[in-house]
């Protein structure tokens, strides 16, 4: 009874450490939503107003046709008409376009013979956005190779007819909003928790506190509290923005979306109490909490597919509690995966979350003095 | 008079702290001349740090103006900056650079020709006595070589004005008399003109000239000679029979009394103006002294504030069971490593219930690691030691209870008000209900933080965080008090009232620990332990450590020497 109330005592003091001053206040309040909405926007795989030239050698019939089309698409933006093509390699190496379409002079009168060919130069440096820039490209030819197709009567040979699940209309931010809910909260834990001691250190509190009856285990828990906490509050509340500001569907059990939320926040809590007792200072808990973070969050399927990566990186991502959570949160919004079939995401993290937790208080007990 | 090197005009300095607006300086005007050492003395706020800083050029003040070496320290600051050397409170040493590698930084920061460093290097290491250390990193240095490091790199251009704030403080008494002669040979060798800032009384009387601040305002300036004699008349000493502890207590309480200290066995006192020793019921007759800078200070600085109310009434802290003289702390060849190096080396002693324990000892003595040791902060390499029956790092967390702790920093929350401060510390100690709510009134009320209660603890002046920590440490009653270093950075006054609060405790029965740098407190002490290199080099009462010397001060340089000697 005297210990809870002990323990209870150190929680309500670092909630008030933590919010009574502005400027830790702000970091867990603003940058948090400032990031969804950010995120929210930015991060997409869409690409819209593509700039691109076209270089008409043809001028025919044909040719405007497929200009048209092209124009039309709100994908694509018609920076330039070029006269030679002198300026392709200006235009691609200063970034003006991302692609230029060149119609050659024989296009109109091959076309007739099913034979036209159209080239496409694009900008490859950033491979991802080149792939999709042609995807569009393909798109629009194979939609203007069905028209003239209809035109003559005949119709294509077979067609696909693609119908998504999930995601019926590949929008990305279905796909990152979820994603956000778990990068900016596993975020906010590290570094509410990372902080916590290493700000007592720093201002020469802890001792008084050691001194204290509180046990290292009380002290853990109280540290460990507040990160959870707020993590959970940050956590729903951007769940809530995911929902009624970016309209993601939120079709599965919330339940299952809270249970691996608790054993994410406990992986969470648990690292950045592990790298609260070796940071002396502030800016060395704040160092550690980025080295995990960056990392944490490009190996974690937030962004780039885990099957793309290399196998040894894979198996790297296996220790990563963001994987996890990435495919719980994903499944919960979108798939509506009940409880039984996210167990195999829930194991995991909830021996991730056991050891850091076990790690965190083996290290913080070493540490301690 | 000779030319004035710094004149100060009429200045005056405002700083906006959370939105109250703090008056560092107040119209302060005074002037140093050529080739003299002019001291700053003034209790912890009184606006030294802010007076030397504006002098360098480095703040600007909002209404008057300072003159260094005949340029406008505001307008001119760069030109004054390459004339003078100054050495702030915590001077940028790079912790990780070798005592040479920052010798050559700074000369190569002031542009020192590479042709006339040599020479320079050699003077100076010849001064500081830094010549075998060159090697060594910076951060290695014991607190007074870091100082004298600061110093030398102050003085690499051979300025012609000097500032030092506070060069001395946390700084053992030996390092501070081989401080002091460094600049002494530095007035006389090159009639440098100096301005230091002091916490220390006794290094007042060293200074050509004292000014005194209090609150931003110049209470009095003069040679310090003007200030002993304004104390004429008015300074006795006392030989009680029993410990001098009590009766110094009731006189300090006298409002007949401006001051009364522990010296060497005896009550000093200085009576208010007007008083004869007659009129305060002594039980036995006090005899006229000699007066000090200090009992100077103490009347300029009496006249400028009403005392705090200072007294911890009976009845704060429960009487705990247990025979008085019973050892409450028993430490038996208590060993601390650090590598390959001792820290602490067989060590031993005990500590009786109620007495008021001393530990002492020059930087780097151990003395800290020790105290930490005791109070289940750092685990010992070897040895034995007992805390009220437990070894605090492994006793269960009931037995933490029974001792309280204040540690040489500020270490409350200072984000968190005093009240909340005091909540969290009491329930932390397992008070709750009726018990906690009484003791928090207690707190408030017996240590004088009833008009602070709402505000951030981290805004609150020095004296107050003080008593605050002090409040915290005695929410749940403790049996042993464990003090680190409590009056380091404290003025006189402030000083003397935190020792009649512990005095207090100790009458009803509260043992207390405590380290210290200021050995006139170890007079307040019923022993001491004074520690050099790790191991113990004397243990005993006042009078015994004392001996034949005139000081515990002298005393303890005499030990130190004979050991330096002999190693």
């Amino acid at each position: 009874m005297e210990s809870l109330r002990r323990l209870l005592a150190l929680v309500v003091k670092e909630f008030l450490a933590l919010l009574k001053d502005p400027k830790s206040r702000t970091v867990v309040v603003i940058p948090p939503l400032f990031q969804t909405l950010v995120f929210g926007y930015a991060a997409t795989f869409d690409l819209n107003n593509v700039p691109y030239a076209v270089y008409d050698e043809d001028g025919g019939a044909a040719a405007a046709n497929l200009r048209a089309n092209i124009e039309g698409s709100p994908n694509f933006q018609l920076v330039r008409s070029l006269d030679s093509d002198h300026d392709i390699p200006d235009l691609i190496n200063s970034r003006k376009v991302a692609l230029v379409v060149r119609i050659p002079p024989t296009f109109t009168r091959d076309i007739n013979d099913n034979k036209a060919v159209v080239q496409a130069i694009v900008d490859g440096r950033n491979s991802n956005t080149a792939s999709i820039v042609l995807n569009y490209l393909t798109e629009i030819i194979t939609s203007f190779n069905n028209e003239r197709m209809e035109q003559r009567g005949q119709s294509p040979p077979s067609r696909l007819a693609p119908r998504a699940w999930f995601n019926e209309n590949y929008l990305s931010q279905w796909f990152f909003v979820p994603g956000i809910v778990a990068v900016v909260t596993m975020v906010v834990t590290v570094l509410v928790t990372a902080l916590s001691v290493a700000r007592e250190r720093e201002q020469g509190t802890f001792d008084q506190l050691l001194v204290t009856p509180l046990r290292p285990l009380d002290i853990l828990i109280g540290k460990a509290a507040p990160g959870f906490l707020i993590g959970m509050a940050e956590a729903s509340v951007i769940v809530l923005l995911a929902v009624y500001w970016f309209k993601t569907p939120l079709r599965g059990d919330l339940l299952a979306l809270y249970i691996g939320l608790v054993l994410f926040l406990f992986s969470a809590v648990g690292i950045g109490l592990m790298i609260s007792s070796f940071s002396v200072t502030l800016q060395q808990g704040l160092l550690g909490m980025f080295i995990f973070a960056v990392p944490a969050v490009i190996l974690s399927g937030f962004a780039t597919p885990i099957a793309n990566m290399s196998p040894a990186v894979q198996y790297l991502t296996l220790i990563n509690p963001l994987r996890y959570i990435l495919i719980i949160i994903r499944g919960v919004f979108l798939e509506a995966a009940p409880l039984r079939l996210l167990w195999p995401q829930l194991w995991p993290l909830a021996v991730i979350g056991l050891v850091s937790m076990v790690m965190a208080a083996w290290m913080f007990r070493r540490r301690i003095y | 008079m000779s030319r004035a090197d710094l004149e100060v005009r009429g200045v005056s300095k405002s700083f906006q702290r959370s939105g109250r607006s703090i008056q560092a300086l107040d119209n302060v005007s005074f002037s140093v001349s050529r080739g003299s050492v002019t001291g700053l003395l003034g209790p912890d706020g009184a606006g030294k740090t802010t007076l030397i800083r504006i002098a360098a050029g480095l703040l600007l003040p909002d209404a008057g103006g300072c003159s260094v070496l005949g340029l406008d320290a505001a307008a001119e600051s760069l030109a004054v900056q390459s004339r003078i050397g100054y050495m702030p409170q915590r001077f940028g040493l790079y912790e990780d650079l070798s005592v040479q590698e920052n010798l050559d930084l700074y000369a190569d920061l002031q542009g020192v020709p590479k042709t006339l460093r040599p020479e320079r290097f050699e003077d100076l290491s010849r001064m500081t006595g830094l010549g075998p250390f060159v090697k060594r990193l910076a951060g290695r240095l014991s607190g007074g070589m870091k100082q004298k490091l600061g110093l030398a790199c102050a003085l690499i251009k051979l300025p012609e004005l000097l500032l030092l704030d506070e060069p001395t403080v946390g700084v053992d008494p030996l390092s501070r008399r081989e401080l002091w002669e460094i600049v002494y040979n530095l007035v006389q060798e090159r009639s440098l003109t100096v301005l230091l800032s002091t916490a220390y009384m006794d290094e007042a009387q060293r200074c050509e000239h004292a000014v005194v601040l209090y609150e931003g305002r110049l209470l009095g300036q003069g040679p310090p000679s003007e200030f002993v004699e304004a104390a004429r008349n008015r300074t006795f000493e006392v030989q009680p029979s029993g410990p001098p502890r009590a009766l110094q207590a009731r006189l300090a309480g006298d409002p007949k009394v401006v001051d009364a200290s522990i010296t060497t066995g005896c009550v000093h006192f200085v009576t208010a103006k007007g008083v004869q020793p007659s009129a305060l019921d002594l039980p036995v007759a006090a005899e006229p002294r000699e007066p000090s800078f200090e009992d100077g200070f103490m009347i300029l600085l009496h006249q400028a504030r009403r005392a705090e109310g200072t007294h911890l009434e009976q009845g704060a802290i429960r009487r705990h069971p247990g025979q008085a003289g019973e050892s409450i702390i028993k430490v038996r060849g208590l060993e601390r490593r650090f590598g390959d190096f001792y820290a602490v080396q067989d060590l031993s002693f005990e500590v009786g219930r109620g007495e008021i324990f001393g530990l002492l000892g020059p930087n780097g003595a151990g003395k800290s690691t020790t105290f930490r040791m005791l109070c289940g902060l750092l685990p010992p390499t070897g040895g034995r030691l007992e805390v009220a029956g437990y070894d605090l790092r492994k006793a269960p967390s009931k037995a933490r209870k029974r001792i309280g702790y204040m540690a040489q920093k500020f270490s409350q929350y200072g984000q968190l008000s005093v009240r909340e401060n005091l909540r969290f510390f009491s329930s932390a100690y397992g008070l709750a209900g009726k018990e906690r709510k009484d003791r928090l009134a207690w707190a408030l009320n017996a240590l004088n933080l009833e008009t602070s209660a709402d505000a951030n603890a981290g805004q609150l002046p020095f004296g107050v965080k003080q008593r605050l920590a002090l409040a915290c440490a005695l929410m749940h009653q403790p049996e042993i008090l464990f003090l680190d270093e409590p009056t380091s950075g404290v003025d006189p006054l402030a000083r003397r009232a935190f020792w009649r609060r512990i005095t207090t405790l100790s009458e009803q029965g509260v043992t207390i620990i405590v380290t210290t740098h200021f050995m006139e407190e170890a007079e307040y002490c019923d022993r001491m332990l004074i520690m050099m290199r790790g191991r113990l080099l004397a243990l005993g009462a006042p009078d015994e450590i004392r001996g034949d010397a005139a000081s515990i001060e002298e005393a303890f340089i005499r030990l130190i020497e004979s050991r330096r000697e002999a190693a």
